[in-house]
């Protein structure tokens, strides 16, 4: 008994953690669960049925697949621009001492530290004002918006800590700086950028609030798709869709770290 | 948190040293960006302050009136609902401190490479599932049912907690706990990243300096390892309460019309009742009395306890 006592003592922080991680996984593995469920009327909260009828036809469910298409489209969309806009405020962020550098960082900063209705009910109200019509554009336009200081954040972090001499190297060997940009500056930015790509896809792609106050009637994305049903009757196939989603980043992920490991095995 | 990253190397080449034409090369590579910050995030909250002001109906059009009892009437009608959303954040964020910092410690010191990385990806891949799902997700776990509530039940922990407000009733969905619980669920990765960053940097040997002089391992907790991963806490905490007080999904999907939070009042006003100037007053005060918390516990934090 006493031993037992000792090991629970000796592991105490190593449990918690893992019953911390269990508290982040079960609901995961609770969809996963429910996507073979058969359910009993309209929602799917209590198991009835195993049956696999929702795999085998995921898009079984009317709009639910327009939904998650016009889902990516927004996002590959609000991911390009954030990424090009960031991009270069970063570097002007990382790279030059300029007048009104501190007022630039604070706005960039300043989004993030909004709660996303504050942001979603003013822009809602300006477009309102202006009479723009809500739909495709205004949650292309919002999304940018807030995946834009992410991935400047991501970005200046990365070409901060990148050591300038390799550049300087590079010019010294007759590089244009369009060459030094293109073959020293880019390539060792990359890491960074593409974790804010990656960071902006994921922002946009799952995003409700904002997109509930900037979308009007018509325009339905897959969150506002589970928003609507979760009031009306939950179909299998969301948990389906969610699932997919789920192993496709552990997948994603794996594979990024594993190239990554490799280029550093290589250099 | 960009301390750090401001001292690595990087190449600063004063403005008088360079040629006049690259001098505005800083101010174009901001300019799309920023103005796209400027047009759809800084004019649209200028613009709020003016909406709630205004009076008018969507028929009549909205003109500005300097209506100022909007606020009046704004927060006497809703005063609980920031109570509940600042209260509920403050509970969440203290419980996912709670739950992150033995997560994030063992990440860092006690895990095996090989297992830092999995366990890493299982707290990051949530991010790309899809939120509601997951929170609809709770409304199964927490079922009246379901297993979670029948083994409370039966260690009478229920009417505990019955008893102190937390829940009604015997069960657990929609319940402040219930909401508690989502909210504490759903920031949980935001407070484990930066405790995680910060707790990572921390040398080992700092550990085993300690113990040589004779720390006891809880000693250590608190007279090395906690101090240094202060920036940590401060970063996490702002990065969980800061969203989770504007939140309106738990409050929907997990509670019952007493528990709604402010965000559930600013929406209803803004796509359902269409009264605009309330909901612009109603967020223009969330974002006031945020930023304001903010700066005071940026402060407290960053001045008097990390130096």
């Amino acid at each position: 008994m006493s031993r037992i006592v000792k090991w629970v003592r000796a592991h105490l922080v190593v449990l918690a953690g893992v019953l911390a991680l269990a508290y982040l996984v079960l609901p995961n593995l609770v969809v996963l669960a429910f996507s073979f469920n058969k359910p009993n009327g309209k929602f799917n909260y209590e198991w009835n049925e195993f049956s696999t009828d929702a795999w085998t036809d995921p898009c079984g469910v009317a709009d639910m697949c327009g939904s998650l298409s016009l889902s990516l489209q927004i996002a590959v969309l609000a991911t390009i621009g954030a990424t090009v806009l960031g991009t270069m405020v970063a570097f002007a962020l990382a790279r030059y001492r300029f007048r009104g550098r501190g007022g630039a960082t604070g706005l960039i900063f300043l989004p993030m530290a909004m709660p996303e209705v504050v942001m979603a009910a003013s822009l809602g109200t300006l477009f309102l004002n202006m009479r723009i019509p809500f739909g495709f554009t205004t949650i292309l336009i919002a999304h940018v918006m807030f995946c834009l200081s992410f991935v400047v954040t991501a970005v200046k972090a990365r070409v901060m800590s990148m050591d300038p001499r390799l550049e300087q190297a590079a010019q010294d060997l007759y590089a244009t700086p369009v060459q030094t940009f293109l073959k020293v500056t880019l390539p060792l930015a990359a890491p960074g950028i593409a974790a804010g790509a990656l960071l902006s896809f994921a922002l946009s792609f799952d995003d409700f609030i904002i997109t509930q106050f900037n979308s009007g009637p018509t325009t339905v994305t897959f969150p506002m798709f589970v928003w609507g049903a979760s009031q009306r009757g939950i179909p299998v196939q969301v948990n389906v869709i969610g699932t997919a989603m789920f192993l496709a980043a552990v997948v994603l992920t794996v594979v990024g770290q594993w190239v990554g490991n490799r280029r550093k095995a290589q250099a | 948190m960009t301390a750090t990253a401001e001292a690595a190397p990087t190449q600063v080449i004063p403005l008088q040293d360079r040629p006049p034409r690259r001098r505005l090369t800083p101010y174009w590579l901001l300019l799309p960006g920023l103005a796209w910050l400027v047009v759809f995030f800084v004019v649209p909250m200028v613009y709020q302050a003016s909406t709630s002001l205004q009076t008018g109906s969507l028929e009549q059009g909205f003109q500005l009136t300097w209506h100022f009892s909007t606020y009046w009437d704004a927060l006497s009608e809703y005063k609980w609902h920031f109570v509940r959303s600042f209260g509920f954040s403050a509970i969440a964020t203290l419980l996912c401190l709670a739950i992150g910092y033995p997560l994030a410690y063992t990440i860092a010191f006690k895990a095996s490479k090989r297992w830092r990385n999995v366990i890493l990806i299982l707290v990051i891949a949530p991010f790309f599932t899809s939120f509601l799902i997951r929170t609809l997700a709770w409304k199964t776990i927490l079922s009246d049912s379901g297993p979670v509530v029948e083994t409370l039940n039966a260690l009478h922990l229920l009417s505990l907690t019955d008893a102190i407000g937390l829940t009604t009733g015997q069960r657990l969905l929609a319940t402040p706990l219930a909401v508690i619980c989502g909210l504490t669920y759903n920031f949980l990765p935001f407070m484990i990243l930066p405790l995680y960053t910060s707790l990572e940097r921390i040398d080992p040997r700092l550990h085993e300096a300690a113990g040589d002089l004779y720390a006891r391992p809880f000693t250590t907790f608190r007279k090395v390892t906690f101090p240094i991963s202060l920036p940590g806490v401060v970063a996490g905490t702002l990065l969980t309460f800061i969203p989770a007080s504007g939140d309106y999904i738990n409050a929907q999907l997990l509670g019952s019309p007493s528990e709604q939070m402010i965000g559930n009042a600013i929406q209803k006003q803004f796509l359902n009742v269409l009264d605009y100037p309330t909901a612009a007053a109603l967020s223009f005060i969330l974002m006031a009395l945020i930023l304001g918390m903010v700066t005071v516990y940026m402060r407290k934090a960053g001045t008097e306890e990390l130096v």
